[in-house]
């Protein structure tokens, strides 16, 4: 590898002196994502502006056998974007153009340091929006959700990233330009861009995303229902859905979670409920009428103690605030929290809750947890203090035991914060070795040379075989009463 | 059950060894699709079976040789369907066939296609080990999306087991309508209609009429249908499913069906025959006797490709030809997944 100083030379013939940083200080605000237990100085930052420029860092790097990681807006929550020590950190937050918007075909051509909420604020006056919403919305990039396939809270009814994308323009770690999928429905050839998304920054740089605009519903309800056991409440889920109900929201919270919160923003939550569901509905004034009747019948039978519907926009986002805001309110209880981030079939609900409230005595950490329950996706919050000696590894372990329960009930160490360099280890619970050897083959014949993004998603031979050591030093394979899927 | 996938390891690892090719099929209603390709023929129909279905979790899963007609009886006995409303394109069509092909249905431009209701995957590679990817929940993103890899692949890169599919409820109402339009005003119609929430879910154009299905909610039904006029289409069942299975009066009188898939606003296509427009203009079936290059130059132009999808020969490029980075980018990943050549070599492109 050439030297730092070679480095910095031949990048300054690419990128104007101010794109290319290298002093500590400069260094520091890339040194972590959302996930900052983890932190790296990179030895240099990089800020092209053009695809040119991308193309001609990564041949360079390339060429110098230089690692690269790339960099959205830096909220991924699992070590995604964490630097490498000896890398450059290409960072695309210059690349912020909507490109075109075409409210007749319904899709926006954008760069993909364009924050998620940017394409739907510049689609409203034509009556569109963008339907991903991750909570980060405000802040997070449409790249980094793209690397992520990026869920929200109305990803039930509307469907992730990968149901809302059409085109994505990328460049390998060997300077090709990809276009995959097209403007029309599908592309000829293997379905790359299904593969490509969520693939973690680890096959290609994103230059340019089209995505899918949607009519926005002309109106939208929730329906609050308290739940005197969190039993109660995963049931009343399920009901919804088996009365052909697909609610364009529905999340839970439990008693922690609640309380947190409330305190926080003052949404009007019960704070005599072990649970709450959060169930919208959205579609013509109509539509919205018949279903939210019909949820409020299911909610009542279901045993709710007591149930508020939305009286206009204002109240409905006071009611969401709560849930949107869950992560920071749980954050005030507490000088630091880990957010995990497994899915699981609902039915197990109950059982994995069961659980996590077993190893939280065990761990004597406390956790607060939010669901996105349509569709399984569970976020336990574990609060921690990183100034105590030992603690952030306790939650890091604690965590750790949860995915590995969300795997052993049929579900997924990751639903969609991604696996990143924190799960690393729970992908070998997840994946036999000759599955995880796919994986490196897919990473392989995009980028051969393995200098993109090295060290995130898939873990090595050696590292499984030290983690499952690990485990069988505490007994058996964990859980091993419960069937595998 | 075992046993059966035992016997497709090792007659997977047979084929390596001898270097034989194997054809993948289940009851052969896609033959026709893509490339005509050599080898013994793999028959996947004895593994077989709905495997698990839980109308509260919107998930099924299957194996691969289960009849399609199977999967949808079950789910229909509990109002669900597969929301992609795939073409079976002959009674004993198999999940593994549908998903293998990738192929969807009028219902695709509203809800989405075969991939976005593919959850996960259970496989035999090119080495006959048997692998899971993706799951049974909703929501996952461990690893790479292999099972959407998988769809659409035409059994190049792997033997389907088993497939998890999202399910959805069958809509409380549907309506069909219809419309008197020249070919451009029914284009700008279907985009128009679809930038407002007016529970369209199919949408087809043919011979100056244009055919709009609603579903929904009864009340969201009923307003849109207040909004848009047109005359109601009886039978309309019969009529969504003959241009599903390509048994309308257009795709039977047609020699050579090319699959035109555009930008839903692309202007008409000027070429010569008869068309059959669905999925609000991004899918233009055309009956044509125009060459392969005037059909795909015609298309490109216009950012979309064009697949020679019936023809009474056979032809060496159905499927528009590859970019050079991703024929290289095709032709790593069949070597890594089937390093023996052996899973339906060519059915897709002369390469790979
Ligand atoms: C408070 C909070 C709430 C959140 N809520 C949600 C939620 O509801 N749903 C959800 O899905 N996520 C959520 N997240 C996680 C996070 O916001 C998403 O993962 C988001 O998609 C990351 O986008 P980013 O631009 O910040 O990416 P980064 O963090 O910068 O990067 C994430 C990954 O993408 C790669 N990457 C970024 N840009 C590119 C590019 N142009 N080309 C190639 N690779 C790239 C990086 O290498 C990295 O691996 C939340 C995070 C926070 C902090």
């Amino acid at each position: 590898m050439m030297k730092k100083q070679d480095l910095i030379k031949q990048l300054r013939k690419i990128l104007a002196a101010d794109a290319v940083l290298h002093e500590q200080e400069d260094l520091k605000p890339f040194e972590c994502d959302g996930l900052s237990a983890y932190r790296e100085l990179p030895l240099v930052v990089v800020l092209p502006e053009t695809e040119q420029q991308v193309r001609d860092i990564l041949l360079l790097c390339r060429r110098e056998h230089v690692p690269v990681v790339a960099r959205g807006a830096g909220t991924g929550l699992s070590g995604g974007a964490l630097p490498l020590a000896d890398g450059v950190l290409l960072s695309l937050s210059k690349f912020k153009r909507i490109l075109s918007l075409d409210p007749v075909a319904r899709i926006a051509r954008v760069q993909p340091g364009v924050r998620n909420l940017a394409i739907s604020e510049a689609a409203a006056p034509h009556g569109l929006y963008y339907a991903p919403d991750p909570s980060s919305q405000i802040a997070c990039s449409i790249g980094g959700n793209v690397a992520e396939n990026a869920g929200g809270v109305h990803c039930l009814k509307y469907g992730l990233t990968v149901h809302n994308l059409l085109k994505v323009r990328a460049y390998t770690m060997d300077g090709e330009l990809l276009e995959l999928g097209s403007e029309a429905l599908d592309a000829a050839g293997y379905d790359l861009l299904a593969l490509f998304t969520g693939s973690e920054g680890m096959l290609g740089v994103i230059t340019e995303v089209t995505v899918k605009l949607l009519p926005k519903p002309e109106l939208a309800q929730v329906v609050m229902a308290a739940f005197a056991t969190v039993a109660e409440a995963g049931n009343a889920v399920g009901e919804i859905i088996a009365a052909g109900i697909i609610p364009a929201g529905l999340e839970m919270m439990d008693r922690l979670s609640i309380k947190a919160a409330e305190d926080f923003v003052h949404a009007g939550y019960p704070l005599d409920a072990e649970a709450i569901l959060l169930c919208e509905s959205d579609g013509t004034p109509e539509e919205v009428a018949e279903e939210v009747a019909k949820m409020q019948a299911i909610l009542s039978r279901c045993g709710a103690i007591s149930l508020r519907t939305s009286t206009g926009e204002p109240d409905r986002l006071r009611m969401w605030a709560g849930r949107k805001a869950a992560f920071p309110a749980v954050g005030r209880l507490s000088p630091d929290y880990y957010c995990m981030d497994g899915t699981i079939p609902r039915r197990e609900l109950t059982r994995v809750l069961h659980s996590i409230e077993e190893f939280s005595k065990e761990y004597g950490l406390r956790v607060a947890n939010v669901f996105h329950a349509g569709d399984g996706n569970l976020h336990p919050l574990i609060l921690y203090d990183a100034n105590q000696p030992g603690e952030f590894h306790r939650a890091e372990e604690l965590g750790g035991k949860i995915l590995e329960l969300c795997v052993a009930v049929g579900g997924t160490i990751t639903g969609e914060h991604g696996v990143g360099i924190e799960k690393i280890n729970q992908m070998c619970a997840q994946f036999k070795e000759t599955e995880l050897q796919r994986f490196r083959e897919v990473k392989e014949a995009f980028d051969p040379s393995g200098l993109l993004n090295p060290g995130k998603v898939i873990p090595t031979l050696h590292r499984c075989a030290e983690h499952g050591r690990m485990h069988v030093h505490h007994g058996q394979v964990p859980f091993s009463e419960l069937p595998r899927f | 059950m075992q046993h059966i996938i035992e016997q497709f390891s090792q007659a997977i690892r047979e084929a390596g060894d001898a270097g034989s090719p194997l054809r993948i099929q289940g009851s052969g209603s896609k033959a026709f699709y893509g490339r005509s390709t050599q080898g013994s023929v793999l028959d996947v129909r004895p593994y077989s079976g709905i495997i698990s279905y839980e109308p509260t979790e919107l998930v099924l899963t299957a194996r691969a040789g289960t009849p399609l007609v199977e999967i949808e009886a079950a789910l229909a006995e509990k109002r669900q369907m597969l929301p992609f409303e795939p073409p079976h394109f002959g009674s004993g069509a198999t999940l593994g066939g549908c998903i293998a092909a990738g192929l969807s249905g009028p219902r695709r431009a509203y809800a989405g296609s075969a991939r976005d209701f593919v959850l996960g995957v259970r496989m035999l590679d090119g080495s006959g080990e048997d692998l899971r990817f993706g799951g049974q929940v909703m929501k996952n993103v461990a690893g790479y999306d292999i099972s959407r890899l998988m769809t659409g692949s035409l059994g190049t890169l792997g033997l389907l087991l088993e497939v998890s599919m999202k399910v959805l409820p069958v809509p409380a109402q549907e309506l069909t309508l219809r419309f008197k339009l020249s070919e451009s005003e029914a284009l700008d119609k279907m985009n128009q209609w679809a930038a407002r929430p007016l529970s369209l879910s199919a949408t087809c154009y043919h011979a100056d009429a244009l055919t709009v299905r609603l579903s929904g909610a009864v009340a969201a039904v009923n307003s849109a249908r207040q909004k848009l006029g047109g005359d109601e289409v009886k039978d309309a069942d019969i009529f969504w499913r003959n241009v599903r299975e390509q048994q309308h009066e257009f795709f039977k009188a047609a020699k050579t069906l090319w699959r035109l898939s555009l930008p839903s606003t692309a202007a008409c296509i000027t070429l010569p025959g008869q068309q059959l427009i669905e999925w609000g203009g991004a899918q233009r079936w055309l009956a044509s006797d125009a060459s392969a290059d005037t059909a795909r130059q015609a298309v490109t132009k216009l950012g979309g490709h064009a697949t020679l999808f019936r023809s009474a020969t056979p032809v060496d490029h159905p499927f528009q030809p590859l970019a050079v980075p991703l024929l290289e980018i095709h032709k790593r990943l069949k070597q890594r997944f089937d390093p023996h050549q052996i899973f339906n070599p060519g059915r897709m492109y002369p390469e790979f």
